[in-house]
């Protein structure tokens, strides 16, 4: 049959097949199960009324269960089986096995530097573009324009970086706009200015604001050891800590780099090719993406302030910088936490953008990819199961604290 | 608010040219892929597509035809006369020429070269050339001529012809926009009727255990639909559907609930209440409430799901490679076919370019139109 009647056959029978069932076995209950009328009328309707909500919530319930909770155990099953076996139970060998392979180590380290730099870069982005866009005149076109990567696919922000990232000959004319650029780099000022000075800047920030949330987390313990406020806080608050640490002294040994590498002006790069840096380049894609969602959501938050709180700072004499971060910053942190949260799981599941500019070649590997790779090219279902329930464990926390917010909500 | 103290106007220009670099950063990279898709495969390889938005300047190396076959007496003298653009392509209207490498720019077009003892070298704009000379000058190779010429932008929009009329079947993306389209508009359409019910139902409907339920939705909206890959697919060829539309159907139904559900629920939670109350009082049935009262009053966030499961089903990779495309190749939908694109053709940017903006076009579309129920969809969707 023509795929095209046949989904015109689904819709007409998904639709009517649904509506059909419930409004039938609405009536079904109605009138055959708990007829309203005889001797035990009032009875009945009680009766009735206690089963139609699960006649409501059946179908859902069926789907939910069935695509997103049970593949939650069985994957957890197959990961400890051995599909060549039969799917004889061999424990954690396939775990074993997984953490054996540099390739597995490669896309769990790429993945972290993933959930550090994306999610950051998308909300502050993000935070810088609604802040911005929120003063002027055309701000709604720039804002639309900024979110427009949102409806664009993950392969088809993949065509158009690998386009940017082109590269020719060092005879032919560039054709991508990255290399054109390099090109006109030359070791003098300007190159100075571009590929020293900003990355310097940069660092320092970042190395700045890390320290600053360190600092954040680790002060409650450095002030007051007796004030308790949750003594099941002070490892994740050290942990947030040691990391801030490792992270400041990241970036000031990569301010080192920066003044001592040297630069190959004049020829141009492969840029997927490039070690390390190409998963950057990677990500640059998703923060492309997701920095219009950070904008949307942060900007309705920034829309939400009070104007009162603003005002007083701005009579006591606050300047624009220190009504954004001092006054804004904070009103808004519950709605950062949120766009920072669901963009890290966007994160964890990214598969498409390295599939299709890299397939982890280069040393880009990524969790979801390398999945993949172990179910659908060695057809190895035990290792693959175990990669899924790794990237399942990187979100539970996520899952765990959804959950907890929604149930506070709730009551 | 924030020019009380007159921070706006000694900002502003800095605000402003601020956010014309971001959206030009952000804009940039698909326009570049828009411009290529327009632009020849030689248009392509030859300069950035930025040099395509303005008049370009091509220097070119012709020769004249052979003289000891085209030369004609003319008094004592011999003549070559043609045109340079007859063998070969036409770089534009020649704006100066040279007869030397070292020279490419030396005369205008109608300039006559003198090229000693008489021998003469004219070119008009149009490609004509006169060469004439004596025996001994107008014979052997052809005079060399480099010309060079400023042509205006060009666009053509053949990629796109090509791509949906290719008889290649690897090229031809007139079939997987099909079943793209295929895929999608079930995919879209069943989740919603059936998350309707059910946020109805976690909604105004009491009953033991409900809190529970929404709690366990919340959850399921994070899980990674890479867990289920495996399992459900096992299913799917256990109970005979094995890949195919109908799986892929109900996988992006299955995926899209959680979203679904939470959205509607959230929405419909927020309807007033007496609506809902007055008609139970008049004797309406729940089925009667749903579907009369809860369904319309609900339109805007339907549509706010709607849009997102479209475009994520539109855009979907991994569900379709899993669960829809089999060895056949008969079912690919247009991300699949990108990505083999990508690795058959890497280089032919004018195929990649429109092939991708072919599959970009679509979602683009929908998004400048229905803006409005994204943005609403998204500030109730993000977990708060």
């Amino acid at each position: 049959m023509n795929p095209a009647i046949l989904g015109l056959f689904t819709i007409v029978a998904g639709v009517g097949g649904c509506l059909l069932y419930f409004w039938g076995s609405n009536q079904f209950l109605d009138k055959v199960v708990f007829p309203a009328k005889g001797p035990k009328a009032g009875d009945n309707i009680n009766k009735a009324n206690m089963v139609r909500p699960w006649l409501f919530l059946f179908p859902a319930m069926f789907a939910l269960g069935l695509y997103l909770a049970y593949p939650v155990f069985e994957t957890l099953r197959l990961s400890l089986t051995d599909h060549d076996q039969g799917g004889a139970f061999v424990g954690l060998a396939n775990y074993n096995q997984m953490f054996g392979e540099p390739k597995f180590w490669e896309a769990l380290r790429n993945n972290l530097l993933w959930l550090i730099v994306v999610p950051a870069a998308s909300t502050a982005f993000g935070l810088l573009a609604a802040q911005l866009t929120d003063r002027i005149k055309w701000g709604s076109i720039a804002k639309s324009l900024i979110f427009m990567p949102m409806a664009i696919s993950f392969v088809g922000a993949g065509v158009i970086f690998k386009l940017v990232y082109e590269t020719r000959p060092a005879d032919q004319n560039q054709i991508g706009i990255l290399n054109a650029v390099w090109l006109q780099f030359d070791g003098g000022f300007g190159s100075f200015l571009m590929l020293q000075a900003l990355p310097t800047l940069i660092l320092l920030s970042f190395g700045a604001i890390v320290a600053y949330v360190g600092w954040i987390f680790v002060r409650p313990i450095a002030e007051s050891r007796q004030n308790g406020g949750g003594a099941g806080f002070v490892p994740l608050r050290l942990f947030v800590g040691a990391a801030a640490l490792y992270l400041v002294y990241l970036s000031i040994s990569s301010l080192i780099g920066v003044f001592t590498f040297d630069y190959p002006y004049g020829e141009p790069q492969t840029w997927l090719t490039i070690p390390f840096w190409n998963s950057f380049l990677l990500m640059v894609v998703l923060i492309w993406i997701q920095t219009g969602f950070a904008m949307v959501i942060l900007s309705a938050a920034l829309r939400g302030i009070p104007e009162e709180t603003i005002e007083a700072a701005i009579v006591d004499g606050a300047n624009p910088f220190q009504v954004f971060f001092k006054i804004k910053v904070p009103q808004i942190m519950g709605t950062i936490v949120v766009v920072w949260t669901t963009i890290t799981i966007t994160v964890l599941k990214v598969f498409d953008i390295v599939f299709a500019m890299t397939n982890g070649q280069w040393e880009t590997q990524v969790l979801a990819n390398y999945m993949f790779d172990k179910l659908f090219r060695a057809n190895d279902w035990g290792v693959g199961s175990a990669a899924a329930i790794v990237i399942m464990i990187m979100v539970s926390p996520i899952l765990v604290w959804n959950v907890y917010n929604a149930r506070k909500e709730m009551k | 608010m924030d020019n009380i103290a007159g921070s706006k106007s000694s900002l502003g220009w800095l605000v402003n040219i601020s956010v014309v670099l971001l959206v030009a950063l952000w804009v940039f990279p698909t326009f570049g892929l828009l411009v290529s898709s327009f632009r020849t495969a030689d248009q392509i390889s030859g300069s950035g597509w930025w040099a395509a938005l303005f008049p370009s300047e091509q220097t070119e190396r012709y020769r004249v035809a052979d003289p000891d076959e085209n030369r004609i007496e003319r008094g004592d003298l011999f003549v070559v006369e043609g045109n340079l653009f007859e063998e070969g392509s036409a770089i534009g209207e020649i704006q100066s020429w040279g007869t030397s490498s070292r020279a490419v720019d030396a005369y205008q077009s109608g300039d006559v070269a003198d090229l000693g003892d008489g021998e003469t070298f004219t070119l008009d704009a149009a490609g004509n050339y006169v060469w004439s000379g004596n025996d001994e000058q107008i014979s052997g190779r052809g005079q060399r001529a480099f010309v060079t010429a400023v042509s205006p932008p060009e666009f053509t929009t053949d990629n796109y012809v090509n791509i949906m009329t290719s008889g290649d079947s690897n090229d031809n993306m007139a079939k997987a926009f099909l079943n793209t389209l295929t895929v999608t508009i079930p995919a879209t359409i069943i989740p919603i009727v059936v998350a309707a019910f059910a946020a109805y139902a976690l909604a105004w409907m009491d009953f033991p255990g409900r809190a529970i339920l929404i709690a366990c939705v919340v959850g399921l909206l994070v899980v990674p639909l890479q867990l289920a890959l495996i399992p459900l697919l096992k299913l799917h060829v256990g109970i005979g559907i094995g890949k195919g539309y109908l799986g892929v159907w109900l996988a992006h139904t299955g995926f899209g609930l959680p979203l679904a559900i939470y959205l509607l629920r959230n929405y419909m939670v927020g309807l007033p209440r007496d609506i809902i109350e007055n008609a139970k009082v008049d004797g309406a049935t729940d089925f009667q409430i749903f579907t009369k009262i809860i369904l319309p009053l609900s339109f805007p966030a339907l549509a706010s799901f709607a849009i997102f499961q479209f475009l994520w089903t539109w855009n979907d990779l991994l569900v379709a490679k899993v669960f829809l495309i089999d060895a056949t190749g008969q079912t690919t939908v247009m991300t699949d076919q990108i990505v083999n694109l990508l690795g058959t053709r890497g280089g032919n940017w004018e195929i990649l370019a429109t092939a991708a903006f072919v599959s970009i076009a679509v979602p683009l579309a929908v998004f400048f139109a229905m803006q409005k129920y994204l943005v609403r969809g998204l500030l109730a969707g993000s977990v708060k």
